[in-house]
């Protein structure tokens, strides 16, 4: 098997696989199964639960650039879109959550939420900005839009900067959880910044071309 | 969905369940009684902590009440950490006798009291009270207590007596959440006299008939029914009255969230989350949501208090 097999037969199931494992957990809880439970307020744990699973993905796949750089395993690119893809999964399971279970559908709520509510303004921002990501994610869109592609996918730093905020801001008094996620992402945008500012480093000139190509599978 | 006008959901009448269990907490003290008379091959009901109470249907809704697992398992007690689910798991921690209450201020009768002098001859009762969090969820809860009016008479409060503050136990050995800043602690709360005076005010002792659970604000909280949750302070050790209005926890650490009057009410929201509607914890599937009620449906007996107040600035 050549690195192409081994991503596209081994390594990308396992990781979609891996990917779906949150949303089984809270299946179970849903439904009892495995002893695992959702406590007294199942919507919430389920919003919640959902919420944060979008921001570990975002995180996740901001993590790839620099862990390939980092690890010298430049092939970690294939399974970026996967994750990319699995954050746009949760955060949409994370706002149906909200609209149909938490609100029950009630769309005057809904529209006074996003107008008057500025963490939810912010939330549903990062959400709306995800989609032409998520649309524009096949090597299709990929070929067509050529360097516009990476251009418009820098937004996923804005994104995962609304989605922090968006998390830190609806915590009613205690902040040390968001504070760990806006920590990990100012590692990881200060990484890009430090590397756009030091150069990149000469390793990394022979994989650049693979960092900027489409990913073909 | 359109907010619905409040009817009688079929979420609210009683299953059969729930009814016998009642009769079975009502005839709890009894039990208690009988249980020694009873043959050993069948073990009771753990009856030690079962109170002896009558129910007060005068101050009862008739809602459904919540289950006890709900009651009991989701609670912000935030010094037992800040997740709903913290404190059932590690509020056992708590040593709630032997529990002394300290009373001082503008009254006659100060001092360090034992509660369970300050117990001895109370008269229980059992009142259903909604229970609106200001974070727009809500319970209701069979509470079992006795009326703050008559404790706080005990005492004979001065006439400059205008307000009174309670604080919760500081002792980070038993509240391990108190070891992080999370809060001002000790957790403190007020009430105007009139407030606090008011027949709808309940000290509560007991929840389902039985000894309050740890995590629910044992040995003694204060249950302010009309007022968002936070101001119903728990594991209370000192009552202290005051000539001017005392600081409120919550109101120390987010001025402008949150109010020294924290009345529920739905035209002023939160200035993150609207307070127009709540979710019922444990109502079915997709029903859960309904509309908040104003003074949380007790403005018919408390709303005079208020009387010519802005409660758009008194929030």
């Amino acid at each position: 098997m050549n690195v192409t097999q081994r991503y596209r037969f081994i390594y990308k199931p396992l990781v979609f696989i891996a990917s779906l494992l949150p949303l089984a957990w809270l299946l179970c809880g849903a439904f009892g199964w495995l002893g695992a439970s959702l406590g007294a307020d199942p919507v919430k744990k389920l919003e919640h639960e959902c919420g944060k699973t979008a921001l570990n993905f975002l995180l996740l796949t901001l993590a790839v650039s620099p862990v390939r750089a980092l690890a010298g395993l430049p092939q970690l690119l294939r399974l970026r879109r996967m994750l990319g893809l699995f954050a746009f999964f949760y955060a949409a399971l994370h706002f149906s959550i909200y609209l149909v279970l938490d609100l029950e559908l009630n769309w005057r709520l809904l529209g006074a939420d996003i107008a008057k509510r500025p963490y939810i303004t912010i939330g549903f921002t990062a959400l709306l900005l995800m989609l032409p990501l998520a649309l524009t994610s096949t090597n299709g869109m990929m070929r067509r839009l050529g360097r516009r592609w990476q251009t418009l996918h820098r937004l996923v730093y804005v994104i995962a900067v609304l989605g922090v905020w968006h998390f830190y801001w609806q915590v009613k008094r205690d902040v040390r959880e968001p504070l760990i996620y806006a920590g990990m992402l100012a590692l990881l945008l200060g990484y890009r910044y430090a590397r756009s500012r030091l150069g990149t480093p000469p390793r990394l000139t022979s994989t650049s071309g693979s960092a900027t190509a489409p990913e073909r599978t | 969905m359109t907010l619905r006008e409040p009817r009688i959901a079929p979420s609210e009448i009683t299953p059969p369940e729930v009814y016998f269990n009642r009769r079975t907490l009502i005839a709890g003290a009894l039990a208690s009684a009988a249980s020694s008379l009873l043959p050993a091959a069948e073990p009771p009901a753990p009856a030690a902590d079962a109170l002896r109470y009558t129910a007060n249907p005068r101050y009862s809704v008739s809602e459904q009440p919540n289950r006890l697992a709900e009651i009991a398992g989701y609670n912000n007690f935030y010094e037992f950490g800040t997740d709903k689910e913290s404190p059932s798991a590690t509020a056992h921690s708590l040593r709630t006798r032997p529990w002394s209450i300290s009373v001082q201020g503008e009254a006659e009768v100060r001092g360090t009291f034992d509660l369970e002098d300050l117990l001895k001859g109370q008269a229980l009762e059992e009142r259903i009270y909604r229970f609106r969090c200001v974070e727009a969820w809500s319970l209701v809860v069979p509470w079992v207590g006795f009326p703050l009016s008559g404790l706080l008479a005990r005492f004979k409060p001065t006439s400059s007596a205008k307000f009174v503050q309670f604080t919760t136990l500081y002792d980070p050995r038993q509240m391990p959440g108190q070891r992080e800043a999370v809060l001002n602690w000790p957790y403190v709360e007020g009430l105007r006299m009139d407030e606090a005076m008011h027949p709808l005010t309940l000290m509560v002792v007991g929840l389902y008939g039985r000894v309050l659970p740890n995590q629910d604000g044992a040995p003694l909280r204060l249950i302010v029914p009309w007022k968002y949750g936070f101001k119903s302070i728990k594991s209370i050790v000192k009552i202290a009255f005051t000539p001017t209005q005392p600081r409120n926890s919550w109101n120390i650490a987010a001025p402008n969230e949150y109010g020294f009057y924290a009345n529920v009410n739905p035209q002023v929201d939160h200035p993150r989350w609207s307070q127009a509607t709540e979710r019922r914890i444990g109502a079915p599937f997709l029903a859960a949501r309904r509309p908040t009620l104003p003074f949380n449906g007790y403005a018919a007996e408390v709303a005079s208090l208020y009387q010519g107040m802005d409660l758009r600035r008194n929030f």
